[in-house]
């Protein structure tokens, strides 16, 4: 018999009471102000949310970032960002990204409760791009912020193939005696845009 | 890099436990470092008004799926399979470890990078991949530090806990050539950052463990502040994910419950910084899951044990743990310390972990703060019995407890006993009381003797209440 059977046979051997599920309705935690809640938890956890008007009013007051204007290789999941010179669709090795500085892209919402925002594949032809670059600049529509990790779940809905995560934050660790050190091995930076206007 | 002190020692905690307190400083540090992550987790859990509803629904998941595990694991294979994912399954640590072996080898990889996962160390996984020409890399900053000093994780959540930053800059400065005497954690970091960076450029597979795997969809999630487990894996073409079959949960939305309690548990973060959600392999790339059994199903037979499987690795009884805080994670000698590791460990090696359960004031804190519920310090005292019953008891303690039970059988014999101690104790001199067969007395002064016992007292209470009527009902609601 292979493990495989061994540890079914071995797990059915014994049946036991199947208590029921518990269904996943609240009441859990919502927010009168979630655009405060979201940029306060953020702030706590090192990232830095700054709230527009628009997607151009975001990228102009990004130019004007140390960050930017010192970034050499810079990936944009958006249109409209002149500074942008890597095509991930030309990029077919992930470790060509190793020197990338800023990569920008666009949340698909955001999670009042923990300051997270969840980033899928689809808009990111390699997610190596999220991980490895220096900075991690990100564009939400405010109409995008819901309360808590429930309703984050039911947005999602069915999981397809591919990758998601929810982002809260620059890279961290406090491996060194509790000290607080952001920038560990991804982003030394989150910078997020709520932006009033989805446009 | 070998590990020899990978393989746990002997395991006699007390023994351990007393290197470790020997210095009293250190000690006193390590207590309050880890007490400061515990007060971070109340303040996180009173955020949410929510938190015990929380506690009781994944209690309630687990539950659930650990009943209908066999049903959940095939649902989860069927699923991840027809994303394109190897899945693999394991008996034991050695199978898990051939296996691992095995898929690295069809690769050709002479390199993993791998990120903090408790199964792999259970498994002794890196002492293995050593002896057969690989080269692991720990990429967990924690992990890193006490793998370049060979030394085990002493905490599941925070491995390098035990270390002060001085220490740390002692290892850096040896392996990756950092000032001498640096210690400060920013410039410590950076150095690793760096340090790490080539690695993961040079890793060919990454090995990450896993912190949920959802039966409905197939995928797994893994939760990292540092982003070294999505590092580790973006870039290589093979990742190989290792988890104990008890990791399953049956629908995503149960997500929603784990995610909101875990981080929390932790370290008193809302949520982990990179909460990473993986169906299926990258476009042209290979992803294999092994499902790792190594005792749990045995567990799962116990009715005494079998709450133990809800455990997700959180670390919170370790936090508030006062005998794992003053005594150390090594000191368990367990790949899994302080409270769930004193389950966990005997469950699977009762005859080398048998100190274990006792290795517990029975204060009933771990289980205040277990996210899942597991009733730790029953179960603790559970296991007592158990060993008792295995005749693992160590003589002197049965000895004592067989005399303790004879005496306590008999009232007449117990007052006597007292009052002949209460007599007799303050008379003696120093030595009688404070050598080496009173393990009361170290470290310790005992309390003054009483000149009266509790119902010599109480009897005289009743005697003075029986002629004085009036005064005592006030007397007696103070």
């Amino acid at each position: 018999m292979n493990a495989r059977d061994q540890i079914l046979a071995k797990l059915r051997k014994r049946t036991l009471p199947i208590p029921a599920l518990p269904s996943h309705d609240g009441p859990w935690i919502t927010y009168a102000d979630k655009v405060t809640q979201f940029s306060t938890v953020l702030s706590t956890v090192g990232g830095h949310a700054v709230r527009v008007d628009s997607q151009s009013e975001a990228l102009s007051h990004l130019a004007q970032l140390p960050v930017m204007s010192k970034a050499r290789r810079v990936v944009s999941l958006l249109s409209g960002v002149d500074q942008a010179n890597v095509d991930l669709k030309t990029v077919s090795d992930p470790h060509t990204l190793e020197d990338v500085d800023v990569t920008i892209v666009k949340g698909q919402f955001g999670v009042a409760e923990n300051g997270a925002v969840w980033i899928t594949d689809d808009t990111s032809a390699h997610r190596a791009s999220l991980f490895i670059c220096q900075h991690l600049v990100i564009l939400l529509p405010i109409a995008d912020l819901i309360d808590n990790m429930h309703q984050a779940y039911e947005r999602i809905g069915a999981f397809g193939p591919g990758f998601g995560v929810f982002v809260s934050g620059p890279s961290k660790t406090a491996d060194i005696e509790q000290s607080l050190v952001i920038g560990a091995h991804g982003a030394r930076s989150a910078t997020l845009y709520l932006l009033q206007n989805d446009r | 890099m070998s590990h020899p002190s990978h393989q746990p020692h002997s395991g006699d905690h007390p023994k351990a436990a007393s290197a470790f307190i020997a210095d009293q400083e250190r000690a006193q540090w390590h207590d309050k470092a880890l007490w400061f992550i515990r007060e971070k987790r109340d303040r996180a859990a009173a955020s949410l008004p929510e938190w015990e509803t929380l506690r009781e629904h994944a209690a309630a998941i687990k539950a659930h799926t650990i009943a209908n595990l066999p049903q959940y694991l095939e649902q989860f294979e069927a699923n991840a399979q027809r994303m394109g994912v190897k899945v693999h399954w394991a008996s034991n640590a050695v199978e898990h470890n051939k296996i691992v072996l095995g898929i690295l080898q069809q690769h050709n990889v002479k390199k993993v990078v791998k990120s903090k996962s408790m199964l792999t160390e259970e498994c002794h996984l890196n002492p293995y991949l050593e002896q057969n020409g690989i080269e692991v890399i720990d990429t967990d900053l924690g992990e890193r530090i006490v793998q370049m000093r060979e030394e085990p994780p002493s905490h599941i959540v925070l491995p390098a806990i035990h270390l002060k930053k001085q220490d740390v800059g002692d290892t850096f400065h040896k392996h990756l050539g950092t000032n001498a005497g640096a210690d400060d954690p920013q410039y410590l970091t950076e150095a690793a950052r760096g340090h790490l960076r080539e690695k993961f450029m040079a890793g060919h597979a990454g090995i990450t463990g896993v912190n949920f795997a959802v039966a409905e969809s197939g995928g797994i999630v893994v939760c990292t502040n540092e982003g070294n487990a999505d590092l580790g894996v973006a870039l290589p073409p093979v990742h190989i994910a290792c988890m104990g079959i008890e990791k399953l949960i049956p629908r995503a939305a149960d997500l929603g419950v784990f995610v909101r309690l875990l981080a929390r548990s932790a370290t008193g973060q809302p949520i982990t910084t990179y909460t990473s959600h993986f169906h299926g392999p990258r476009p042209g790339c290979e992803l294999h899951i092994v499902l790792v059994d190594n005792g749990r199903s045995e567990v799962r037979e116990s009715d005494d044990f079998r709450l133990s499987l809800n455990c997700i690795r959180c670390g919170a009884c370790m936090n508030t743990c006062p005998v794992y805080r003053r005594s150390g994670g090594h000191s368990y000698g367990s790949t899994v310390p302080g409270p769930i590791g004193s389950i966990l460990a005997p469950a699977l090696d009762p005859e080398k972990h048998k100190s274990l359960p006792f290795a517990c004031s029975l204060c009933g804190s771990c289980t205040d703060v277990c996210p899942v519920k597991i009733d730790l310090h029953h179960q603790l005292l559970t296991f007592r019995r158990e060993l008792a019953l295995k005749n693992l008891i160590p003589l002197t303690k049965r000895i004592s407890m067989k005399l303790l039970s004879f005496v306590l059988m008999r009232p007449w014999m117990f007052s006597l006993g007292g009052k002949l101690m209460r007599m007799i104790v303050p008379k003696l001199p120093r030595m009688f009381i404070y050598n080496g067969m009173n393990a009361w007395g170290k470290q310790r002064e005992l309390p003054p003797m009483p000149p009266q016992s509790f119902r010599e007292l109480y009897s005289i209470r009743k005697h003075v209440a029986a002629h004085n009527r009036p005064n005592t009902l006030k007397g007696n609601t103070q």
